[in-house]
């Protein structure tokens, strides 16, 4: 088992650098001259004074060669130093840390909202006896799937805040303000995760146990529920990951929307201003967070899943000797 | 029987969807009707088939769908609701919204088309790569896709957006990029299980190159899946340009690209809901059709 964590967090550092390498290579070699967009202060680059440039290139530390820069980054990097901001100075790490709760509050409400939505309308889509109930149902999940979040978020804002004045239309203040972005987030996690569960719980329906579980004379409601659903969730739980990243990206364009402070308006900032350190702990931090969302769904993984083994071949089988000893002596 | 008929398995069904699109091939009029009674036995793809079919005439020419000048507006006529003289309503400018919707499909699909291109080619190129020299190319790959798939695919595009600029054609660099690692986890996956078929260890026996046996049997086997992908992303990658285009990195101002449609409604949602929500219908509309599309190539790739 430690074997096998070892292994595992192994390669999510490897992930975490070549992600770190990759958006470094991105952002640094691509043709745009970041500094001469700093000095320009927005206007035309070509009137930027050639020895202001040179004097910013070497305060960035951009006149030495890449390979240089990216040890110096990199090195940077793994003591949590992302540089300073091409724009304000501050620690790019600061600027994350200091956007990051809001973002985290409101992608955590949309996560919950996501898994508890997600999973009631997989299960309703299963679940009643009328079948065009259950197909009205399907079509829902394809449907979430489709909706472009700016387009959610808007309309919720026509309805909620314009018509009937329930919502704030902006802002970050109080749990209030956090309702609407939390379901315009959730709309496509919550999608996902529905079309993955319907899709498994239908598999798991017709398997033998559940027939068993039938012919014991269970309820409708418990065979769903208690039987299928249990088994049906393991499989939908591996996309934790992607759908933590993806409520991550999501942020950029909800934030946007109902003008909130957070990551993801960070991130439009520091796009719009072609603030590269900043950008580059951004893409970092939220490949981090996909790693260790992923690397804890691994983990625990067979813990919900008992046929999952994880151990090493020669380990799984003392295990295994060891069970039966104590099977003999029980 | 010859070698030739050994080493030709079927051809994927690629007409289903849309027999006049493609050129029909092994037999081809009686697999375009039962392509086309595929398509009409079913309303559901049949309407998909229609809203994507519509929306490329939109792009292609869209003086034919409405003679209003997208770009001008008549200030007297300003933010009127939906009506027979403008279906979608006008905006703050007097200008049609449904003339803009039709002209902006262009600009969208353009930047659309290109993103999946951009993200067939290169994730096809290494797909194939991977699975057809394996070996440590297969790890390089291999590794590579899980890195792409870590960063979430916007924040990736926002990076390459950082790095190159705005513009459509960098907005569709960045999202074709972004779907590369899907692209070549699907095509690694077909080519593996294509290049260890009898078919191809045939081929390769009665002395065909390998070149010519990617091209000729690797290449047209694999690419049912692919095909399906390719209208699976098409939908993605709306979604994602238009998202782009929304925060503004697409296409400046005046231009009637769909996702800077629906943001030029922001400041009338209070007064004006048209502005918004007809023009989000329109994207919501292409990309559940794509969606549906892919899903009827998936299950055609799945019978046969």
């Amino acid at each position: 088992m430690t074997r096998y964590v070892l292994r595992r967090a192994g390669q999510g550092v490897f992930v975490l650098w070549a992600a770190f390498t990759v958006a470094f290579f991105v952002l640094y070699l691509l043709p745009s001259d970041p500094a001469a967009l700093v000095a320009s202060g927005g206007g035309e680059v070509s009137q930027v004074d050639p020895t202001q440039l040179a004097a910013l290139r070497a305060e960035h530390g951009l006149d030495r060669p890449i390979l240089v820069q990216y040890g110096d980054a990199l090195l940077g990097a793994l003591a949590g130093d992302f540089g300073a901001s091409y724009v304000s100075g501050a620690s790019a790490t600061a600027l994350v840390a200091q956007a990051l709760p809001e973002t985290l509050r409101l992608t955590g409400a949309a996560l919950l909202v996501a898994v508890l939505g997600g999973t009631a309308v997989a299960v309703a889509s299963v679940l009643p006896r009328a079948r065009f109930l259950r197909q009205a149902l399907s079509a829902l999940p394809p449907l979430g799937v489709a909706l472009p979040t700016f387009f959610v978020g808007l309309v919720l804002l026509q309805w909620f805040s314009f018509r009937l004045p329930v919502f704030p239309a902006i802002g970050n203040e109080g749990a209030v303000s956090l309702v609407l972005p939390t379901i315009t987030l959730a709309v496509p996690a919550g999608a996902q995760l529905a079309q993955i569960l319907s899709r498994s719980l239908r598999g798991t329906l017709g398997e033998p146990y559940v027939e068993t579980a039938w012919a014991k004379g269970a309820s409708r409601a418990r065979v769903h529920l208690a039987h299928a659903l249990r088994n049906a969730a393991i499989p939908a739980f591996t996309v934790l990951g992607v759908m933590v990243g993806g409520l991550l990206g999501g942020a950029v364009v909800t934030e946007t929307v109902f003008s909130r402070q957070g990551l993801g308006r960070l991130t439009v900032q520091s796009v719009n201003q072609q603030d590269v350190p900043v950008v580059l702990a951004i893409v970092v931090f939220s490949a981090l967070v996909f790693v260790v969302v992923t690397l804890v769904v691994d983990l625990v993984y067979p813990v919900l899943d008992p046929r999952i083994q994880l151990r090493t071949p020669r380990a799984a089988s003392r295990r295994a000797a060891s069970r039966r000893a104590t099977a003999v002596t029980a | 029987m010859t070698l030739q008929t050994l080493t030709r398995p079927v051809v994927t069904d690629a007409s289903a969807p849309d027999p006049a699109a493609t050129p029909a091939r092994h037999g081809g009029a009686r697999r375009a009707l039962r392509g086309a009674r595929h398509v009409l036995r079913r309303p559901g793809l049949l309407v998909a088939v229609a809203v994507l079919l519509v929306v490329a005439a939109w792009a292609v020419a869209p003086q034919v769908f409405t003679a209003q000048d997208p770009l001008v507006g008549v200030p007297a006529d300003r933010l009127q609701p939906p009506s027979g003289a403008h279906w979608f309503g006008t905006d703050h400018l007097g200008r049609d919204v449904y003339a803009r919707a039709v002209h902006g499909a262009s600009l969208t699909l353009r930047t659309t088309a290109l993103a999946v291109a951009v993200g067939l080619v290169l994730g096809s190129l290494l797909g194939l790569l991977a699975g057809f020299l394996r070996g440590w190319v297969d790890d390089v790959v291999g590794r590579l896709v899980d890195v792409l798939l870590a960063i979430p695919s916007i924040l990736l595009s926002l990076a390459i957006i950082t790095a190159l600029g705005f513009g459509p054609v960098k907005v569709a660099i960045a999202v074709g990029i972004g779907s590369v690692a899907t692209f070549a986890r699907v095509m690694r996956a077909e080519v593996l299980r294509v290049s260890t078929s009898v078919y191809v260890e045939a081929a390769r026996a009665s002395g065909l190159r390998w070149p010519a046996v990617l091209g000729r049997h690797v290449l047209p086997n694999s690419s049912g899946p692919v095909l399906a992908l390719v209208a699976l992303d098409l939908g993605t990658a709306v979604l994602a340009v238009s998202a782009l285009s929304f925060l503004g990195y697409g296409t400046p101002p005046p231009a009637p690209e769909w996702g800077a449609l629906v943001s030029g409604g922001r400041d009338y949602l209070a007064t004006a809901w048209w502005l918004t929500t007809l023009p989000g219908l329109v994207i919501v509309a292409v990309v559940l059709a794509a969606n549906r599309v892919s899903r009827a190539l998936e299950k055609t790739g799945e019978d046969q």
